[in-house]
């Protein structure tokens, strides 16, 4: 049990939590993460799936990786990528179907999502299959965060409530506060991803 | 043919890939810091997206549509797997082609011309034809109810992502002059200019054509 959490995995699962975060820092993955975080939920479902498809790619891969011949890896990628968004695709329309109607295209689109490619080329084509898992899931995780974050800045300040519970109390809507429409709008998340980097980037600088 | 015409403005300003449906963002934020490299790239998108949403929606209509290749059998679900193999196999060939007739735009665009297979924008593309065929085209402007029609919104699709990335080039050009705060500069201060920019384009939201 040691070896597997030693103090390397444990870096490997960490770092892409904060220091390499693969929005903030490795700028993967985007445009999912603006499309879906207009509301918290749709953002969690989203983090979840995509981390669950970047573990077992990783993992599948890294499984197979001495027998893929080089030209054809990219291909072959894609393909086990585009099976597992198949299931999780087909799991997420029996069991959370208003979720999926809402995802509409970006479930598909996890297929297509650089932090898959990225992290398949980068760390599963060279190491073993429990790293590669570990390194699937802070992935996943650090995407997952971020999404959860901006979903919920901008569905408390968008409709005034979080995962459909109302938040904000009725006397100050009869005080004249008024919910900021410009939240829902798809600029808004660009606007408030920019100003994570910003924070993101100012605090670890003050760190080092 | 008005509504082909009509699908096609409405794609570049009204369903812009980038400022409505965020599509293809990884390869816009990273190419788009000079014009002609961003300019190379985005005809390379638009030439691919004209060659694959049409042989996707063919594959959609002939193959994978219910009731489409045998009586009583809906293969809608392997559409992932099916046009991913489509878009890779294109993208690898225009690769070839881009490589033999213009060595300086391919040492250009480098990794991203095997990245478009990866681009969100082009899978987007067939996902969003795939919804559109179920609608009527009598009543809706965004249906897609023909071969032409896929060709129309492709084309439109291809151009508004051009329009984007040129946009968006220009500005970051200018803004190599500007005093932005330390943490905020490179990524940070160019996700807020495109959070401006699609908000500029949320005035053609109301266009009705």
């Amino acid at each position: 049990m040691g070896k597997l959490f030693s103090k390397e995995n444990q870096e490997v699962f960490c770092n892409p939590l904060n220091l390499n975060n693969p929005i903030a820092v490795q700028v993967l993955g985007i445009c999912s993460a603006l499309a879906v975080t207009s509301q918290l939920e749709p953002a969690i479902v989203m983090g979840l799936s995509v981390t669950v498809i970047t573990a077992f790619s990783n993992v599948i891969i890294s499984l197979i990786r001495k027998s893929i011949p080089n030209r054809i890896r990219i291909i072959v990628q894609l393909v086990v990528v585009a099976a597992l968004v198949t299931i999780v695709s087909q799991i997420l329309k029996a069991f959370a179907y208003d979720v999926s109607v809402q995802l509409s295209v970006y479930v598909g689109l996890i297929i297509t999502n650089c932090i898959l490619m990225g992290r398949l080329e980068a760390f599963a084509m060279q190491n073993g299959p429990w790293e590669s898992f570990l390194d699937g899931i802070g992935n996943g995780l650090g995407y997952a965060l971020i999404l959860v974050i901006v979903g919920f800045v901008r569905e408390l300040l968008g409709f005034g409530t979080l995962l459909g519970f109302q938040i904000v109390p009725d006397f100050c809507y009869e005080h004249g506060y008024m919910n900021n429409g410009m939240m829902t709008m798809p600029a808004m998340s660009l606007i408030i991803v920019g100003c994570v980097i910003w924070a993101h980037r100012a605090y670890n600088k003050e760190e080092k | 043919m008005e509504h082909m015409i009509s699908l096609f403005v409405r794609s570049i300003f009204v369903d812009n890939m980038i400022f409505a449906f965020f599509l293809g963002m990884c390869s816009y934020l990273a190419v788009s810091k000079t014009v002609k490299t961003s300019l190379g790239l985005g005809i390379a998108v638009t030439f691919v997206l004209v060659i694959t949403v049409p042989v996707n929606y063919a594959l959609q209509m002939y193959v994978l549509g219910p009731n489409a290749l045998v009586e009583g059998v809906d293969l809608t679900f392997l559409a992932f797997i099916l046009f991913i193999a489509v878009i890779a196999a294109i993208v690898q060939l225009v690769e070839m082609i881009v490589e033999k007739f213009s060595p300086s735009l391919y040492a250009a665009l480098g990794i991203f011309l095997p990245l478009i297979a990866v681009n969100c924008a082009i899978m987007g593309a067939s996902l969003f034809m795939q919804q559109r065929v179920q609608m009527d085209p009598e009543t809706s402007s965004q249906a897609i109810g023909s071969f032409g029609d896929a060709i129309a919104y492709a084309l439109g699709s291809g151009i508004g992502w051009l329009l984007a990335i040129v946009g968006l080039a220009a500005i970051r050009e200018k803004m190599a002059y500007a005093d932005v705060p330390k943490p905020l500069q490179g990524l940070g201060i160019t996700f807020i200019t495109v959070g401006l920019m699609a908000m500029a384009f949320m005035c053609f939201s109301g266009l009705n054509i």
